[in-house]
């Protein structure tokens, strides 16, 4: 008889591509839907738009790579990176915007790289940068939350996607942007006197922190990722926050809760920064790359003159991600670990 | 010198060799100076005549000047060349002048007026050599153009803005806008837009090429349908 030639690896992970991609997807319904109530269905408006168009991009760079499309869209890769930017866009964006955002994604963001896997940056972030930077009002343009403003309905997302100009909603600065731009209050005066900040951080924003990191922790018990970068993400962050805090100043960056529940954090903290292609490689290492995201968002977001930060934080630790990956590579099982003076 | 044809000069400076997508030589001017139209087209104009003239002095002086104090000599002439094209403009676009700034003068060290220069004109007779800074510096200026207008276009919604800086003041009515609610994409006219739609470029022409290259060999050897490989089983369909 003759023994079947299999090259290793022989163990197999149980869950495939389009497994793990779909595991994903289901995550981030607790979040949509905290922010379909908070915000309207602009967000839904953005996924379903979004997720058309950027099939219809990754069929059009397989075709032009010459690659067979069936398998790439059936792996749900590109409706994970549609997804995850539609989300982060502001709900009731114009088709253009979405359009720009997705094709920078997909084809600058991966498809230059060479597809799938290939990536050095989060395709999702890429796009939201380069729309950032390029549409900055319309970016940083955000919706009332429920309760503080009236809700469009679903005929007025549909409007808003077709409107050649922002749609005129009622917008609202968000916490973050309030707190940036304090001027000598108090925090505790500042979030008495402003009526964004809700329970803990801010209106619809906490639960849709809320529900973000619950659709985390689900992942993290499915084992899609280990704990160690949105850990260490949410510690960096937490631990600056407490440090700038300095009992609630005029000149406070905001409390470790307020950052912990505002923005993007647990949507970037478990659903960006746990990419496995663009993130570091080993635990420790994404114990530090985690780390490293959770101190450039607080940095940014309190010096800095965006809406947000995590964006910003990811691209950049994705630069450092191999670097990190050299520094914090484990020793081999049986070996000990080199000396430094032995090199 | 009859080794070289006129056709080919002119097909390897535009297209073949084109200095900007193939040879990539000169990209920090490049990158820099084509958000609009007519930024490119006053840093092409300049670049084609130091190519062109720094071309002719150097195939004049070729027989003269030593091996190994060539490149010295060569620098010295461009330096020249530069010098007169911003004196030029100086006089004549003073606006454009002052737009352009500093990449004026770093075209002395553009990188492929030195490299035609030792390349081509070091070891080719005048006429030739004048033939090929010519349609190398227009290779180069018309990626240049082609740059600034289409990032002028993604950035601004408009193309041919402030003409009059090179044309005259009758070039102002060119200035002409797609659309007032044209969403401006900031990114095309930042350092960014610069590399990526020079990416963009590189890459179409490497698929023309391709396609191209595929194209004539179908051409070359006709494959019959139903013939069989060459120590392949299995049929062509």
């Amino acid at each position: 008889m003759s023994f079947l030639r299999i090259t290793s690896p022989h163990g197999h992970g149980p869950m495939s591509t389009a497994g793990i991609m779909q595991t994903v997807l289901v995550a981030t319904v607790p979040g949509i839907i905290a922010l379909t109530w908070f915000f309207g269905p602009g967000t839904l408006v953005n996924i379903v738009v979004g997720g058309a168009l950027a099939l219809a991009f990754e069929a059009g760079a397989l075709a032009l790579r010459d690659r067979s499309p069936t398998p790439y869209l059936k792996d749900y890769s590109v409706l994970v990176t549609s997804t995850l930017l539609c989300i982060a866009l502001p709900p009731y964006s114009p088709w253009w915007l979405i359009a720009t955002g997705i094709f920078s994604s997909v084809i600058l963001g991966k498809h230059v790289f060479g597809g799938l896997g290939y990536n050095p940056f989060n395709p999702a972030m890429v796009g939201y940068v380069i729309l950032l930077i390029s549409f900055p009002l319309q970016m940083s343009t955000w919706q009332a939350p429920r309760g503080l403003g009236e809700i469009p309905g679903v005929m007025d997302a549909l409007t808003a996607l077709a409107s050649p100009a922002t749609y005129d909603a009622v917008t609202m600065a968000t916490p973050l942007d309030v707190l940036r731009q304090n001027q000598g209050l108090l925090m505790a005066d500042l979030q008495a006197q402003k009526p964004q900040f809700g329970l803990w951080a801010g209106v619809g924003w906490e639960w849709v922190n809320i529900a973000f990191l619950a659709g985390g922790v689900w992942l993290l018990y499915k084992r899609i990722f280990t704990w160690h970068a949105p850990v260490g993400l949410l510690l960096a962050l937490g631990l600056c926050a407490a440090i700038g805090f300095d009992s609630g100043s005029s000149e406070s960056g905001g409390s470790p809760l307020l950052h912990w529940l505002s923005g993007a954090t647990m949507f970037g903290a478990f659903f960006i920064i746990t990419d496995p292609v663009s993130s570091a490689v080993s635990n420790r290492g994404r114990l530090i790359f985690g780390a490293l995201i959770g101190v450039l968002i607080y940095l940014i977001r309190v010096h800095g003159n965006y809406p947000d930060a995590v964006a910003f934080a990811v691209l950049i630790l994705n630069f450092a991600a191999p670097l990190i990956d050299q520094y914090t590579q484990p020793a081999v099982y049986g070996s000990r670990p080199v000396k430094e003076d032995e090199l | 010198m009859s080794s070289v044809s006129y056709k080919t000069l002119t097909h390897n400076g535009l297209w073949k060799n084109n200095p900007a997508l193939v040879q990539l030589l000169g990209l920090c001017p490049l990158l820099a100076v084509s958000a609009s139209v007519v930024n490119s087209l006053g840093l092409a104009v300049a670049t084609l005549f130091v190519l062109t003239t720094s071309n002719l002095c150097v195939s004049l002086v070729r027989n003269v000047v030593s091996d190994t104090i060539r490149l010295p000599v060569f620098v010295m002439i461009i330096a020249a060349a530069v010098t007169a094209i911003e004196l030029l403009m100086q006089a004549y676009a003073y606006e454009l002048y002052q737009i352009l700034g500093i990449f004026l003068p770093l075209i002395t060290t553009n990188c492929v007026i030195l490299g035609r220069a030792d390349a081509f004109a070091a070891k080719n007779p005048v006429l030739p050599s004048v033939y090929d800074g010519f349609i190398m510096g227009l290779g180069f200026g018309l990626v240049l153009v082609a740059l600034g207008a289409i990032r002028e276009l993604l950035g601004t919604g408009g193309l041919f803005a402030n003409m009059q800086l090179l044309f005259g003041e009758q070039a102002r009515a060119w200035h002409w806008v797609i659309s007032e609610d044209y969403p401006k994409l900031l990114l095309a006219i930042l350092p960014p837009g610069a590399f990526i739609v020079t990416g963009f470029l590189i890459a179409g022409k490497n698929q023309w090429d391709e396609q191209a290259r595929q194209r004539a060999a179908r051409a070359a050897a006709p494959v019959v349908a139903g013939s069989k490989r060459v120590r392949v089983t299995g049929k062509i369909s």
